[in-house]
């Protein structure tokens, strides 16, 4: 079995390097025999790394603990959801997965554009193909999946294997790294388009309508990959935060950070004929970003709750980035007149200039977030001494940073194209404006003295309340034409434009999360030592210990308190928190509990038994709900952005219209026939 | 028509200083937001012996410093946690006065990091300790985990060698 799989993945290297070769000779030759074959040799690395990946799956979901992988990776007692999810819990499958994700998408980016684009597909498939290449490198010579157990030459089987660690039994943490790998890898096939037009000077933006709805769908699948991380440290770690800018952490937001700069300056691409060697820096930044966060998850650099072990491969990747980023900044040097620009920059108050700034510190939080987390690595090679910043630098930096781009993401979508007029900055901001002074007025009146949490949610009110003014004002013009009703009428105006509208909703999500952020200087917290019958106080809430128990399954040991919790004096229930102690990892974990409202969480965590008596830590997150509310909202508003819009638009570029009518006409028959 | 072009000329400059004096504020607060107060944020990586070699500056500074736990050096008394650290034939004393509960995994001979200052004292003063169990879960890649090698190494002699 394990000998198909090996062979599967060496045969799958030799096919992906033949790839390579044959679409770009094809493509110089101009010989569409060798291209033809290249489109065809990326489908049987598809086959091929498929096969590969169902025999890993098929051993450990069958427990062949012959094999190291499965061995080290999985054990008896664990559900086949589990198992399957073992697929991805160690280095040697994950990087398989990433093969097979990046294979999976390669062979539909061929599949979907095979028919229109033959001019791009080549150098895609070159590029895709030498990404798959390198995986397969790993793959096959240095972290195999299929190792067998062997001492002194003779294999044997493990009677049982490790397990997957136990932090990792969890919902939330079985799907987010599939959903941060879809992420990471996604981002190739945008790249590969970009650096194939620049290759091929091929004309026009084309590039960015294929890849449009993929970086959108990428993009979803990394913030959500981010997001369940963040609650998976919420829910599971038992410290009660969401985000503590771990290196692993930050290895998933940084592509993010990337990604999101590029979805909104490729507008300025799109609608002006702008940026364009700047989107090509941005495509380019996220992806090697993406394969710089497989490598910082994977190869335990730089040292982090994760705890991935050391390992060889930190080599492959670094030679792996070298040359890739030198190739690219290359290839946009040697190609910068193709890149010129088609309109320049009229005015500091226009959406141009606001997608500029947004860019700015986009990227400019990207490389703070790199910085502070290579800096251990940085400051050992210039001073020799190993120094780590924690997560209050990196607050001081990003909390500012967040808040700018929040205004940003009010004011910017209504900035009209070029410059805008007095007139319609006061039609959009006036009363959005007022009311965010009146909620930072009323929250300094109230007693609050937090200046980034006022700021924080006067802007959160700011940028609602014109993303609402929109929708309203766009949903009664429809309802005083159509006579619907309202909500129709909002429904019929986000099925117009659904990447607007959708995006809106984006900005919605977004608005919710920094009202969940703006919680955070209100935590309170306790930690109590209690025997049966003590009681503990933590903000508003009482909790009265009414018992002790602890028991035994075959898993693991547990202990739990259970306590009766009252808020002012009033009795509203009991709560439950829980530590089980896995006896094959020999690894406690924490059964948190909780009580979610939205305006706070009660949130108890059993930290230790000392004798007698249970160690609690409570704690009161207030707002931190909103958080994993605004997510929902965020991908519900990409979802949206995803639909097909009802009217389809084509944006012509001010610029050129603005000539003839007849060449205009010309300019959006060309655009419409995009 | 000349001054006119002039005048072009002269509001595309102010254009571009307008953009960037904007831009220069931005990366310019970045910049101090990033490097003010830095000291206080860092954490230093230290082994025993460099910590001792440090001198003066071992107290001032936050530092991050590993070794092994020594056996039954580990005594509760009063919310803190004493214990001594060894690196080859060095000794450190460690006062954990954080608030946590220490991690299961800290106990004779696990590898600990503790965070914290050096005490005029001589006592290492540590706000967050961090403990790796040395057997488990310490494999090296390609390599089996310890637990599987020992199975491995139990069933060894029923083939001969």
């Amino acid at each position: 079995m394990e000998n198909i799989g090996a062979l599967a993945l060496l045969l799958a290297f030799c096919i992906s390097l033949y790839a390579i070769v044959s679409s770009v000779v094809g493509r110089l030759k101009n010989k569409p025999f060798l291209t033809l074959s290249a489109e065809r040799a990326v489908l049987a690395v598809w086959v091929l790394v498929t096969t590969a990946s169902g025999i890993l799956v098929y051993s450990l979901m069958t427990g062949d603990y012959r094999m190291a992988y499965v061995a080290s990776h999985s054990n008896r007692d664990m559900s086949a959801f589990y198992k399957f999810a073992a697929w991805w819990g160690g280095q040697e499958g994950s990087l398989l997965f990433w093969g097979f994700l990046l294979s999976t998408y390669a062979a539909i980016a061929v599949l979907t554009t095979r028919k229109n684009h033959r001019n791009l597909l080549p150098w895609v498939i070159a590029i895709l193909s030498t990404i798959q290449t390198f995986f397969l490198l790993l793959n096959n010579f240095v972290v195999s999946p299929f190792q067998v157990l062997a001492q002194d030459k003779i294999v044997f089987a493990a009677t049982d294997g490790n397990g997957l660690n136990p932090l990792l039994q969890y919902w939330a943490m079985v799907i987010h790294p599939p959903f941060l790998y879809l992420g990471y890898v996604g981002f190739a096939v945008p790249f590969a388009f970009a650096m194939s037009a620049l290759i091929g000077r091929a004309p026009g933006e084309s590039w960015i309508y294929l890849t449009r709805r993929w970086t959108l769908i990428t993009w979803l699948f990394q913030s959500t990959g981010v997001m369940l991380g963040s609650a998976w440290a919420y829910h599971v770690l038992g410290w009660g935060g969401y985000w503590m800018w771990d290196p692993v952490e930050n290895a998933s937001l940084l592509p993010w950070l990337g990604g999101t700069a590029f979805l909104h300056s490729v507008m300025m691409q799109e609608k002006k004929g702008m940026m364009k060697v700047w989107n090509m820096v941005l495509i380019s930044a996220t992806f090697f970003l993406c394969i710089f966060g497989t490598f910082l998850t994977r190869s335990g650099i730089v040292s982090s709750v994760h705890a991935f072990a050391e390992s060889p491969i930190g080599k492959y990747f670094v030679a792996f980035l070298a040359l890739g980023i030198a190739s690219v900044i290359w290839l946009i040097l040697d190609r910068l007149p193709f890149l010129k620009s088609e309109a320049e920059l009229e005015s500091v108050v226009s959406r141009e200039s606001s997608f500029l700034f947004n860019n700015l510190v986009l990227l400019a939080s990207c490389f703070a977030v790199l910085w502070g987390t290579l800096f251990p690595i940085i400051s050992e090679k210039f001073s020799a001494e190993k120094i780590s910043l924690d997560a209050v630098w990196f607050n001081r930096l990003m909390v500012p940073i967040g808040l700018f781009l929040l205004l940003l993401t009010g004011v910017g979508p209504l900035f009209a194209w070029r410059r805008t007029s007095i007139a319609s900055l006061r039609k959009n901001f006036q009363w959005p404006g007022i009311g965010s002074l009146v909620v930072a007025v009323a929250l300094l009146a109230g007693g609050m003295r937090y200046p980034y949490s006022i700021i924080s949610l006067s802007l959160c009110f700011f940028v609602a309340a014109t993303i609402i003014l929109e929708f309203f004002r766009g949903a009664n013009a429809i309802n005083e034409k159509s006579q619907h009703g309202f909500i129709p009428a909002v429904i019929e105006l986000t099925h117009r434009n659904t990447r607007r509208y959708g995006g809106y909703l984006v900005h919605m999500g977004i608005v919710l999360m920094f009202i969940g952020y703006s919680g955070h200087p209100f935590n309170a917290s306790a930690v109590g030592d209690v025997d049966k019958g003590d009681v503990m106080k933590v903000g508003n809430y009482t909790l009265k210990v009414a018992d002790l128990t602890e028991g035994d399954t075959a898993n693991y040991q547990w202990e739990t308190a259970k306590l009766e919790v009252s808020k002012n004096g009033e009795m509203i229930g009991t709560l439950e928190p829980t530590r089980r102690f896995y006896k094959a990892t020999q690894q406690a974990t924490a059964e948190i509990a909780l009580r979610t409202r939205l305006n706070e969480d009660l949130y108890i965590n059993y930290a230790a038994r000392d004798g007698n008596k249970a160690t609690l830590q409570a704690y009161v997150f207030p707002l931190v709900t909103w958080i994993w509310v605004g997510s929902v909202v965020l991908i519900f508003g990409t979802l949206v952005a995803l639909v097909p819009a009802k009217v389809s638009r084509s944006y012509t570029r001010t610029e050129i219209v603005s000539t003839t009518k007849k060449e205009a006409a010309a300019v959006t028959a060309e655009a419409d026939a995009r | 028509m000349n001054g006119r072009i002039l005048n072009m000329e002269e509001e595309t400059m102010r254009k571009y200083w307008k953009f960037g004096a904007l831009m220069a504020v931005i990366v310019g607060s970045l910049v101090w937001l990033g490097t003010a107060g830095v000291a206080d944020s860092q954490t230093y990586y230290k082994t025993i012996s460099e910590l001792f070699q440090m001198g003066g500056a071992a107290q001032s500074r936050h530092v991050r410093v590993g070794g092994d736990v020594k056996a039954d050096s580990i005594v509760r008394a009063n919310g803190i946690v004493k214990f001594t650290l060894t690196q080859d034939k060095l000794t450190l004393n460690v006062a954990y006065e954080g608030r946590d509960p220490l991690p299961d995994t800290f106990k004779d001979g696990a590898q600990a990091l503790a965070d914290g200052r050096l005490g005029p004292d001589g006592v290492f003063h540590a706000s967050e300790i961090q403990a790796k169990c040395a057997s488990k879960y310490a494999s090296k890649p390609g390599e089996a985990p310890a637990s599987i090698q020992k199975q491995a190494a139990e069933k060894t002699p029923a083939y001969g060698s």
